[in-house]
């Protein structure tokens, strides 16, 4: 910085040679007051999404800065929405960057007093363990007549509302061919 | 100092505060009206600039938790239940509903056509008299203040009318802004888009401007001492965008613009909603001639000021100042003028 | 709408500013209310009475738009001279079987017919066969005897005319609370709104359904929305606003027991022990209309889910389907945890903990399970019920105890994954990920993907005949990064369906076969992928575009914005009024046209009469707009598809204080009920000591907060705009039971007992119900103990007892009565529940299903039944 510009950057300065004289405006003007743009002009990328709240379907549109989310606000191309969020759609960064998300696998040993840690691919390993043996355990060929039933009933599923169709489509598909019947949602509630 | 003794005209104070020729001024119109108290512009204030949260306190002010305006909270949706119809509602919500004397606990036993006692009387305790909400109900209003007290009732044997009033209130953004006069620092400054917006990089938590603002807006924060407000997102809209109260908020209560066609929107909307049967609605703060020479944030009410916590007659706390500096100006005149006659007096 | 659909409900405030009357109907004052030009209190849960007085009022003043009804309707269609009315039966329809608590509806058909209704209604109840009807109407014959006079003494227009007679004013101020001036206010100006030049919309939320007679509410609107010509036209319809991001496509593409995509119904193990039997079931051959290329979607289905291990000579792999045997629902799976009956449980970002009715039924299932998987954002009460519950303060769950192996495994949020949701309006909408999950936190794509490969890698090799369906599973999923995340455009892709020989992606369902050639996951979102481009990831903005918005998302099926819009032009094909212009026959081109894909065949001009035998789509006349029901008729009267009634009837919640006004029939009789001691009902009329839950109460949504909680307890700038479990109550009510603002008070059913802060409110008035005063109460069910704000759960208030058609519980009424001051803590919460309960006689004593006194139907006298 040189010294003029060091000069030009002291308020008292532009008060007394500037267009404001009485320093509350142009010449108060902070350094950082200069330079400050919006936080979405600086994003490196913006992915366009919807509100994961209600079934309005809101648009978002998410930026992205440094692999992190700094703001989500509603998409104005929306016919449905036009831009608009209701104080949970607001909320969505706060959702997502939530230091309260839990982001380790936790697992709860029978008559256990405390969650454990436990490794992803164990807890993999263990589930499907544990699905093979509640299937074994309780799998039904036929009925009293001899027709099939081709099932377990050892086995329950219970949400989907909030997954995207895809995922829905891949839950019902597995656990179908597992025989595993009892799959259910908040459509049911 | 502006001398706002010279009431009527329409200033841009950007341009008084040394921008050339700046952008038009820029504020919010805030139509009451259409409010549902949804908080969206609380919600998306804090997630915009980072606001932190305010505390978790039930506060009974109706569906209102915030309180007021504070540095955690930019936004304020104020909520306020009465006795007393809303204009667009021609038959009263409550109307032939039961009214009359407290219902005794008797009533429901009688009413399920089970009088025979079977020993399984549930015991009901008597009703304390007069019970505290009965006490409450002798007429007072809710105010928009914390408090313990019933909300908006009013005479009970007229359980008629109700109407829930809905506001989002903000920094008013004056054309004569008190707070700015008085902060020595020159954090507070005046934007070339007429606003008033507090510099964190300058701010130095004096609080001298906290007592100056006549609607209690602005307020330090406890852990940094400094003043925060809104800032009309002074970001958003140097690069031409809305501010993120307005662009969330669903039914378009907030409006952001320009603030010479914002004043002319409001102005037929209230003539629109008299047309409408609401002779109540009124517009706040819109007036250059007001005690703060107009607000860049102005509203359309639906009632009294005061009903919303809003001071009727804001009045800029530095009005006086001007004249105080002309008269502290010409007694620095005059004892520089001793000064110097002394200096020159004296015998070389 | 403006508490729960804040967004949404900018068009309600749209349509407000160009002139439009808003109505609002609620047990409480809402934000909604605060807006509306009427409001109208009501009592919980006596909608249909309100709703049959409009239908009576419609009737009886003739306000019905007639060419409309006659043409589109089935109101001129004769019924079976076997049907009886509730009228003539005090509130039981013909056909009602005692011990199965379930109807034979064969009385219920058209005139010569009546064969067609010789269904288990029974079966149907326990498989919820009533969704199925989401995309489709149920079947029946094509060729019906009509009076377009509406005049013969057993058409539609006559039966409903009889049936809602007794539906007055008069009568709805007795059983709603609705001062009758009030009422006919509201009548008055919904028929005076509908007709050639203008239409009404009706828009409920979610908690319509969730009565034992939910179904029957939904039907009771879509009855006068008919009878006002609002179906199919713009500004009309019935409008469901839908509470979760995707439950519109979880129905669609459906994680439930009941149905497989598409609305295919899941195998029933004796109704379908063969391929043809089910298919056959569906297609119902003879039947006009789309179904009747049933055999396709199930083909196409079956080919998705097993590629090329599904060929004709194995039925496409039919058999390897589970069966259904009785009711599998969510409820009925909470009572066979508890009776140690489910090893294993998988919680996919549901809370059942605190969302679901019967709280603590849901806690002591998920505590007697082997294994228990969690899957969400945030630490939920369903995952740590073992160690912070109620149960545990009372001492019924203990952590030493409680052998439940719980996994908790962080899911991705909506920004860290791609892929569609479907909106409520049916609006498939793709989203793009932002940024990576944070640590182990991983999508339900990725976990079911690599769950399915584990267990297959496991199974390789085996030879158990059961392993077969996993093993010839279509599994092959591209992958990318380095988790090894699978593709959620090819599951797409899948979805949508392909030509199996050359994988080009289908443009329509239309295009599907049954031989196996192409396949398709689910034959309503055909068209998805068309031109192998993801449709739903269109986003013309809106203002660039008409104002159908046609070339934003993707809605099933085939695009189409607003279903059967064939109905907003008249017979001839010409719009009913230019300012209702939507969709019409362009003679010229000999085509249908307009600003929405026409839900009819292109080029079937309205002049179309199909002959003596033909079936399927050829089926329907030119003027036949609901193309999806069996006779292309709008159906006031239900001959089938809906198991409770062919025509909505008032019955008082399973809770109720008081009798049913109407019937001697109080309460739904088909409604499905579990009679166990850990889910007792509080007595209601006629039964005694309903006085001892004197008052009725109802939860919803509060604007601030997201069903269960865990989206917003956990989000500080939520939790701190409503940070308390709160109730509010009337003035009036507050005095009779010494309740302050701002104070404690607790709630009491036979199932729970919950606290609350107490918001005294204007809002919430006492209604005159029967001459009587009845207050109501309203509690917000989104707390539990975790989260930034927590509180009791107002689901443990409820039990569990369900519509029969959907299984649905009713959680939007009860009875409860409600103290001063906070509840027992600890052990003597229990003793203070059992006082209640043996103070209201309900120890092992269930309420009577029928009531009625139906001399002539041979059924129950009314006598109570013992468990």
């Amino acid at each position: 910085m040189g010294v003029r510009t060091w000069i030009e950057g002291w308020p008292v300065y532009r008060q007394l040679t500037g267009t404001d004289p009485l320093g509350r405006g142009a010449a108060a003007k902070s350094a950082r007051s200069d330079a400050l743009t919006p936080r979405t002009d600086s994003a490196e990328s913006m992915a366009r999404s919807v509100c994961p709240y209600c079934a309005v379907g809101c648009g978002q549109r998410v930026y992205v800065a440094d692999g992190r989310v700094t703001q989500i606000e509603g998409d104005p191309d929306s016919p449905i929405s036009r831009g608009r969020l209701c104080p949970k759609g607001a909320a969505s960064k706060t959702l997502v960057t939530s230091e309260l998300r839990q982001q380790r696998v936790l697992y709860r040993r029978p008559y256990g007093t405390d969650w454990e840690e436990l490794d992803l691919s164990t807890a993999m390993e263990m589930i499907a363990d544990r699905v093979l043996a509640a299937r074994e355990a309780t799998w039904e060929d036929v009925d009293d007549e001899g027709r099939p039933l081709h099932r377990t009933l050892g086995i329950a599923s219970l949400g989907g509302a909030t997954l995207d169709n895809e995922e829905n489509y891949l839950i019902k598909k597995l656990f179908t061919a597992m025989g595993a019947l009892q799959i259910e949602n908040q459509a049911r509630i | 100092m502006v001398d706002v003794n010279s009431p009527g005209a329409s200033v841009n104070p950007a341009e008084q505060a040394g921008h050339l020729d700046p952008p038009p001024r820029m504020g919010f119109f805030t139509d009451t009206s259409v409010c549902i108290g949804c908080k969206a512009c609380e919600v998306a204030c804090k997630e915009w600039n980072l606001v932190p949260e305010s505390g978790l306190d039930l506060l009974g002010m109706s569906y209102d938790n915030t309180g007021a305006l504070t540095a955690n909270s930019w936004r304020h949706v104020a909520f306020i239940e009465q006795p007393r119809p809303v204009g667009w509602q021609r038959t009263p919500p409550m109307v032939g509903t039961p009214t009359g004397p407290p219902i005794s606990p008797a009533t429901a036993e009688a009413g399920a056509e089970t009088t025979v006692d079977l020993g399984t009387r549930p015991g009901l305790p008597p009703a304390p008299d007069p019970a505290p909400a009965g006490r409450m109900a002798d007429g007072t209003q809710f105010l928009g203040m914390p408090g313990s007290e019933l909300p908006g009732r009013g005479d009970r044997d007229e359980r008629t009318d109700l109407r829930w009033l809905m506001m989002s209130d903000v920094c008013k953004h004056c054309t004569h802004a008190a707070c700015l006069d008085v902060c020595p620092t020159g954090s507070l400054f005046r934007t070339e888009f007429g606003t008033v917006v507090v510099q964190e990089d300058i701010c130095n938590g004096c609080g001298y401007c906290i007592p100056a603002c006549p609607y209690g807006v602005i307020d330090q924060r406890k852990d940094d001492g400094r003043a925060w407000k809104c800032t009309l997102c002074y970001d958003r809209i140097g690069a031409g965008q809305t501010p993120a109260c307005a662009q969330a908020c669903p039914t378009e209560s907030i409006q952001y613009g320009e603030v010479d066609e914002l004043r002319e929107r409001a102005r037929v909307r209230v003539e629109r909603l008299h047309a409408d049967g609401v002779p109540e609605a009124r517009l706040y703060g819109d007036d250059p001639g007001d005690g703060v020479g107009g607000d860049g944030a102005f509203f359309l009410l639906l009632d009294e000021p005061e009903v919303y916590g809003l001071p009727p007659d804001p009045v800029v706390t530095t009005r006086d100042l001007p004249r105080m500096w002309r008269r502290a100006g010409l007694a620095a005149l005059t004892m520089a003028a001793a000064t110097v006659a002394a200096f020159i007096g004296r015998p070389s | 709408m403006a508490e729960a659909h804040p967004v949404g409900f900018q068009w309600v405030m749209e349509a407000k500013r160009r002139g439009a009357k808003v109505i609002h109907v609620d047990p409480r004052f809402t934000r909604t209310s605060a807006l509306a030009d009427t409001y109208l209190p009501i009592r919980a849960g006596s909608d249909i009475a309100f709703l049959g007085g409009v239908v009576r009022y419609i009737l009886e003043n003739e306000l019905d738009f007639r060419e409309y009804v006659v043409a589109y309707t089935n109101a001129a269609t004769i019924v079976s001279e076997d049907y009886r009315d509730t009228e003539d039966l005090d509130g039981l329809f013909s056909g009602f079987d005692p011990a199965t608590t379930s109807y034979d509806q064969s009385s219920w058909q058209y005139e010569g017919n009546e064969g067609d209704g010789a269904n288990d209604t029974a079966t149907e109840r326990d498989s919820a066969a009533g969704l199925r009807h989401e995309s489709h109407g149920p079947p029946v014959a094509r060729q019906v005897m009509r009076d377009e006079t509406l005049q013969h003494p057993r058409c539609v227009y006559q039966i409903l005319k009889r049936h809602y007679a007794r539906y007055t004013p008069e009568m709805v101020e007795r059983v709603c609370g609705i001062p009758k001036e009030r009422f006919e206010e509201v009548a008055r100006a919904w028929a005076a709104n509908s007709g050639r030049d203008r239409t009404s919309m009706l828009v409920y939320s979610v908690g319509w359904t969730q009565h034992t007679v939910g179904v029957q509410y939904i039907r009771t609107g879509a009855i006068i929305q008919l009878l006002l010509g609002n179906m199919g036209r713009p500004g009309g319809g019935v409008l469901a606003l839908r509470g979760h991001a995707s439950i519109q496509g979880s129905t669609d593409i459906p994680t439930l027991f009941n149905l497989l995509p598409g609305y295919l119904p899941m195998p029933q193990h004796a109704q379908h022990p063969t391929f043809d039997d089910w298919v056959t079931s569906i297609q119902h051959p003879g039947q006009k209309g789309f179904w009747n290329n049933a055999r396709a979607y199930a083909v196409n289905l079956l080919k998705a889910y097993w590629g090329a291990a599904a060929t004709p000579e194995n039925n496409f792999c039919y058999d390897y389907l589970p069966r259904m045997t009785g009711d599998h629902g969510t409820y009925q799976q909470v009572f066979n945890m508890i009776d140690g009956k489910i090893k294993g449980y998988f919680l996919l970002g549901q809370n059942p903990a605190v969302g679901s009715a019967h709280g603590r039924a849901q806690r002591l299932g998920m505590a007697n399970l082997d294994w228990l998987v969690v899957r969400d954002l945030f630490m939920i009460e369903s995952a740590t019920f073992w160690k912070n519950s109620r149960e545990v303060e009372t001492g019924e769950i203990s952590p030493e105890r409680c052998r439940t192996e719980v996994f908790f495994l962080p899911a991705a949020s909506h920004v860290e994954k791609e892929g569609t949701f479907t909106q409520t309006q049916r609006l498939l909408q793709w989203r793009e990920k932002a940024v990576d999950a944070p640590g182990d936190s991983r999508s339900e794509l990725w976990f079911f993907y690599h769950l399915g490969r584990i267990i297959r890698e496991r199974l390789a090799g085996s030879t158990l005949p059961r392993d077969r369906a996993l093993l010839d599973l279509a599994w092959d999923y591209p992958t990318h990064g380095p988790h090894a995340e699978p593709s959620a455009t090819a599951v797409l892709r899948e979805i949508n369906g392909y030509e199996v020989a050359t994988g080009r992606p289908l443009a329509s369902f239309t295009e599907m076969k049954d031989d196996g050639s192409t396949s398709g996951g689910c034959w309503i979102y055909t068209g998805v992928f068309a031109d192998g481009v993801n449709q739903a990831a269109r986003r013309k903005p809106g203002r660039e575009q008409s104002w159908v918005a046609p070339e934003w998302g993707w809605a099933w099926p085939a695009n189409r914005r607003m279903l059967y819009n064939r109905a907003s032009a008249d017979p001839e094909g010409r719009p009913w009024s230019e300012r209702k212009r939507y969709v019409w026959w362009d003679a010229e081109q000999g085509q249908w046209t307009g600003h929405d894909v026409p839900d009819f065949e292109k080029t079937k001009p309205p002049s179309y009469r199909p002959g003596e035998d033909d079936v399927g789509v050829a089926g329907l006349s030119g003027d036949d707009p609901f193309i999806m029901q069996g006779d292309g008729k709008g159906w006031l009267f239900a001959p089938v598809g809906v198991l409770d009634g062919p025509l909505p009837t008032h019955y008082e919640p399973a809770e109720s204080p008081v009798r049913n006004p109407l019937y001697g029939q109080q309460a739904n009789p088909t409604r499905k009920v579990y009679e166990r001691p850990d889910n007792p009902t509080n007595p209601s009329p006629p039964e005694q000591h309903s006085e001892v839950f004197p008052y009725v109460f109802t939860v919803s949504r509060l604007t601030e907060h997201h069903t269960a909680g865990a989206m917003s307890r956990t989000v500080k700038y939520l939790a701190e705009l409503q940070p308390e479990m709160f109730v509010e109550v009337s003035p009036e009510l507050a005095v009779e039971r010494g309740l302050t603002h701002l104070g404690w008070a607790h709630l009491v059913t036979t199932r729970g007992v919950i606290e609350a802060r107490v918001l005294v409110t204007d809002r919430l008035t006492p209604l005159r119900v029967e001459g009587r005063v009845i207050h109501q109460m309203w509690l917000p069910y989104h707390f539990g103990a975790e989260g930034l704000v927590r509180g009791d759960s107002a689901n443990d208030l409820f039990g569990i007892t369900l519509d029969p058609n959907v299984l649905i519980q009713e959680s939007k009424v009860g009875t409860c009565d409600i103290r001063a001051g906070r509840r027992p803590t600890g052990p003597p919460l229990l003793d203070y529940l059992a006082d209640y309960r043996r103070r209201a006689g309900v120890d092992g004593h269930y309420p009577p299903v029928v009531t009625a006194r139906a001399d002539d139907d041979g059924s129950d006298d009314g006598t109570d039944r013992e468990a």
